[in-house]
């Protein structure tokens, strides 16, 4: 298809987004659904089209491009009709993404970042796709595409020279495994459909309650609240709705456990979302699932479907009159933040992924200001199973402050990637001999916003008494230099800041741009300082966790591998960022200057 | 007091308007009292050409071309405290404001689209300093251990921070002397 | 009566206010920009940050409690609001001499406050707009610090929605409700109230720049002899 015959066929915008805000009922609280939708459709969101849901959905014009403008994956300017998106977590990096990158760049004829000059393609990087264990990954128009290797990477550019639609591009490219490789209580115990409700049916509300509460299930995003209390006080927060929404925004880099238990159990995840509505009288439920998953969108929905039809899901479930739960998924759309609660909550409701000041938290003031329940995909599933076999079978596994079991997501320099189910309380060490890492010098547990973890310490045990974690297990062998690992932790976080409080906004950028000097033998022991700085003001004064650990990747390897800054610290007199001899370029090529005069002179 | 111990300073302006100069002559009669206990090395008020060892160098003007690169640099090692004195040292200032057109537009809009007596070229004689792709102030190109803001700072700012400066203490400006304008 | 410290001083409060709303009930101050008594806080910009226990609060957001103790006009407190300043100062292009606000623009009366002698970090020199297309409005974006006082005011007094922020992290920027993203294809007026909230030089009413002089604004340093 040429391009002439492309714009013939150009979906009408107007038509789009009519279609688009129908199917949402005109409810302006799915505004990130619906402007998902349209650029599915239109590959873009086109001026028009914002004409159109300015018109649609009787809302500022302002409304619309404040919105669009903070998700990674909304275009306000034409991207191509083939945008692809590297995945640029360390993991894709070890495993030679950026190669790769060049690769296609120089194949397309394109510059990294901009669009192709007939429009048809752009390439880019993007966060973590949550495909660590078969990288290095890429997104094509928001579809997953893993295990990227040189031939795969021409086959690509050739289907995308030929103008072959993505649905027709070989199955294969889409593939993505489960690779599990350790299973326990999560992963291996029978479940039967609507097992879980039918135990809380028998039990009763606090019959459930107690069993949870003896189960001392804590969520599994990492902070480690008790589920019990979580559910209690929403239940007990007077309001004319409560909501149940499910964090399925696995975006920390190197976590992808929800993806695949979304994937296996997702029956488990949907059943502990209605056990928990019927605890505390919610009628809506939500999954937040991050856009980078958009693959699974449709088989979740039949597996929704498949719960409607069995009476597990709609209007008195299980005959119980009054029992009436639905879950909708909602998409996010390549913003890390929206993992913090408060920001998904803002997204679901259509708005800017920016976190809320807290108190009040979500379990009084949530959804549309009413209580709601957030937990983490694990947590739904291991409520689900707590039901069926009670608190005292739950509580039997793990340690004293950690019961029951934990998946990881193990990734990096190791033979077996892949997921693994542990009893809380396994050593580093254990998972690093399970996975075949034998020389690892390092290990990130809980991705870039957790700790790194170095070999004195393999001993440590994974548990919220120790180290906590969501579930990422990055695995750095000796080869690797610890610092471009910080580094890539660090542009992590200044491309996910949303931008709302001034320290994060600023300082992870400034932070970012030391790390790139550093990285450029442009160190000396005045930018070692304003690390250092730095480091302390965003842990100090940002307004929510990302800032606050933005800073841990480099706090963390200065303290256990000082050796690779300090090689980095090249000069003992401060140096300028940028390269003085390269700043006089232009002027050289206006004046057709080549005398001594015209260089600085610093590389003789 | 013996040349010894007399403090020795260096003044000079890189891309400035030589504003902060004429502020620092408006401490009026204490310069009398100033060069009772200080030389002027390198500086517009001695027309010393070259820059030699100095307890304190104050820099007007930020960084544009290739030659205030090399001053600066002259200027830093030389002299033991560094000093930016006024807007156009601290944040570029003036200059700066080209900092958001390409350095080949500015040029062609100068030497070849405006009307004016450069008769259509851009100067290439290697006498001239290449100008920078952007303006920076002093503390993006070398370290510098002390600011006195203002455009111009006023002549008792400058008074403050040198007393302070050649009496030893840490110099510190009452929130009366500041302002950036 | 509800009472908490700060710095060693009592101040009363009413329920329901925060520390901030506290302290300037009391005739007193913290440095801030982001906050304006006719709106709901946010807790943006976190130069209101003071200590509690030990840790870091927005003043402006976080509600006063009868007995604590706050910590506000601290030597390190003050380094760190400092930086938050610096930050502001490299990430826009703020340059005083030319500014008609100068002299009445609280980032610069606050780094005056604050003795921030030098931007300190490497100066991002973004590529911002200049918007002159309202008839009596200017529009100069390189001056916007996201406060989103404008966006508040705007929404939520005038009912307009004239602003909003979009972009995300360092690439947040401030727009306005037009298909042409030009102020003059709004319906913004000077009776708005967005056209009088912006504690910066971003939203400046044409033709009376300099109708008070320099060295008379409300934040300009005491002259010589004052």
């Amino acid at each position: 298809m040429d391009p002439m015959t492309a714009l013939a066929e150009a979906p009408n915008a107007a038509t789009v987004v009519r279609d688009a805000v129908a199917r949402h009922g005109g409810d302006v609280h799915d505004l990130v659904q619906i402007l998902r939708e349209v650029q599915e459709v239109c590959d873009w969101i086109a001026p028009e089209a914002i004409d159109a849901l300015v018109a649609e959905l009787g809302v500022p014009r302002t409304k619309i491009e404040g919105v669009a403008g903070f998700y990674s994956f909304f275009y306000l300017a034409p991207r191509g009709a083939y945008r692809v998106l590297f995945s640029d977590n360390v993991t894709d990096r070890i495993a030679g993404s950026a190669g790769l990158k060049s690769r296609m760049c120089r194949n397309l004829w394109i510059e990294p970042g901009k669009v192709s000059e007939d429009g048809v393609v752009s390439v880019d990087l993007t966060s973590c796709t949550g495909m660590c264990d078969q990288g290095p990954a890429m997104l094509v128009n928001n579809r997953a595409i893993t295990r990227l290797g040189e031939s795969r990477i021409d086959e690509i550019c050739e289907l995308i020279r030929s103008r072959v639609p993505l649905d027709e591009w070989p199955a294969v490219f889409f593939r993505v495994d489960d690779n599990i490789r350790r299973t326990d209580m999560l992963l291996g115990s029978p479940f039967e459909l609507g097992a879980a409700m039918k135990a809380v049916e028998t039990r009763g509300a606090p019959g459930m309650l107690d069993e949870l509460l003896a189960s001392n299930l804590r969520g599994r995003g990492g902070a480690g609240f008790a589920t019990a209390t979580k559910w209690l006080l929403c239940r007990e927060a007077p309001a004319a709705a409560h909501y149940v929404v499910c964090n399925a925004d696995e975006g920390e880099p190197g976590t992808f456990k929800d993806r695949v238990l979304l994937t296996r159990r997702p029956d488990l995840v949907f059943e502990g979302m209605t056990l928990c509505a019927r605890l505390v009288g919610a009628r809506r439920g939500f999954v937040y699932l991050r856009g980078e998953y958009r693959y699974l969108l449709e088989p979740l929905n039949r597996v929704l479907a498949g719960r409607r039809e069995q009476n597990l899901l709609g209007l008195s479930i299980l005959g119980v009159a009054g029992f009436d739960f639905d879950i909708e998924i909602h998409l996010g759309a390549g913003a890390y933040v929206c993992g913090e609660e408060s920001a998904l909550i803002e997204s679901l409701e259509g708005k800017r992924g920016t976190p809320r000041n807290r108190p009040p938290y979500p379990v009084t003031c949530g959804y549309r200001n009413q209580p709601t329940v957030v937990n983490n995909v694990e947590t739904f599933a291991a409520a689900s199973l707590i039901a069926v076999y009670g608190g005292s079978w739950f509580a039997a596994v793990g340690t004293p402050q950690s019961s029951g079991t934990k998946l990881l997501s193990v990734s990096g320099d190791c033979a077996r990637p892949g997921i693994y189910e542990y009893p809380f309380g396994v050593s580093v060490g254990q998972v690093l001999a399970d996975c075949g890492a034998g020389a690892a010098q390092a290990v990130q547990v809980g991705g870039p916003s957790g700790n790194c973890i170095d070999a004195g310490e393999f001993a440590r045990g994974i548990c919220f008494e120790d180290i906590p974690t969501a579930g990422a297990f990055m695995v750095f062998g000796r080869q690797r230099d610890m610092f471009d690992v910080a580094r890539n932790f660090t542009r992590f976080f200044a491309h996910e800041s949303c931008g709302f409080c001034t320290p994060c906004r600023v300082g992870t950028s400034l932070l970012n741009d030391l790390m790139d000097k550093l990285a450029r033998g442009q160190g000396s022991p005045y930018d070692f300082e304003q690390i250092e700085i730095l480091n302390h003001r965003l842990r100090s004064l940002s307004h929510c966790g990302l800032g606050h650990s933005a800073c841990n990747p480099v706090l963390e390897t200065i303290a256990k591998f000082r050796s690779t800054y300090e090689r980095r610290l090249v000069h003992t007199q401060y140096v300028p960022a940028f390269d003085l001899d390269r700043a006089l370029a232009e002027a050289r090529q206006m004046t057709g200057r080549q005398d001594a005069g015209a260089y600085i002179g610093d590389r003789k | 007091m013996d040349a010894k111990s007399r403090v020795r300073i260096a003044t000079t302006s890189l891309a400035g308007c030589f504003g902060c100069h004429t502020s620092f002559l408006d401490i009026d009669e204490r310069l009398f009292d100033l060069v009772r206990q200080v030389d002027f090395d390198r500086s517009p008020l001695t027309d010393i050409k070259q820059v030699g060892d100095c307890d304190i160098g104050l820099i007007e003007g930020g960084v544009c071309n290739a030659e205030n690169v090399h001053v600066l640099r002259e200027f830093r090692e030389h002299c033991r405290i560094l000093v930016a004195l006024g807007a156009c040292a601290i944040n570029g200032g003036l200059p700066a404001q080209r900092n958001h057109l390409s350095l080949a537009s500015v040029l062609q809009e100068v030497y070849l689209t405006a009307p004016g007596p450069a008769g259509g070229l851009i100067p290439n004689d290697p006498e001239l300093p290449l100008p920078l792709d952007k303006v920076h102030p002093l503390h993006e190109v070398v370290h510098v251990d002390y600011f006195i803001p203002g455009c111009p700072p006023s002549a008792d700012a400058i008074w403050q921070v040198l007393t302070d400066l050649v009496a030893g203490r840490e110099p510190v400006l009452a929130q009366r002397l500041i302002h950036f304008d | 009566m509800n009472a908490f410290k700060l710095d060693g001083r009592d101040i009363p409060f009413e329920p329901g206010q925060t520390i901030l709303q506290a302290v300037q009930a009391a005739g007193q101050e913290i440095p801030h920009l982001c906050y304006h008594p006719d709106f709901k806080p946010h807790g943006s910009c976190k130069l209101c940050s003071v200590r509690i226990n030990g840790r870091m609060v927005s003043s402006c957001t976080a509600p006063a409690h009868d007995g604590m103790t706050v910590e506000s006009d601290m030597p390190d407190i003050n380094e760190e609001r400092r930086t938050l300043l610096q930050m502001l100062f490299v990430e826009g292009n703020h340059f005083c001499p030319s500014c008609e606000k100068s002299g009445a623009c609280r980032l610069q009366a606050s780094a005056y406050e604050l003795k921030m002698m030098s931007p300190h970090y490497d100066h991002f020199f973004p590529d911002r707009p200049v918007d002159a297309s309202h008839a009596d409005y200017l529009l100069d974006t390189n001056r916007c610090i996201l406060c989103s006082l404008c966006v508040r005011a705007s929404r939520d007094v005038d009912g307009k929605n004239v602003f909003a922020l979009s972009g995300r992290g360092i690439h947040t920027r401030l727009i306005v409700n037009a298909k042409s993203g030009r102020l003059g294809d709004t319906d913004f007026s000077g009776e708005d109230k967005a056209a009088h909230v912006c504690p910066v030089g971003a939203i400046l009413r044409k033709r009376v720049g300099f109708a008070v002089p320099i060295g008379q604004r409300p934040f300009d340093p005491p002259h010589e002899g004052d």
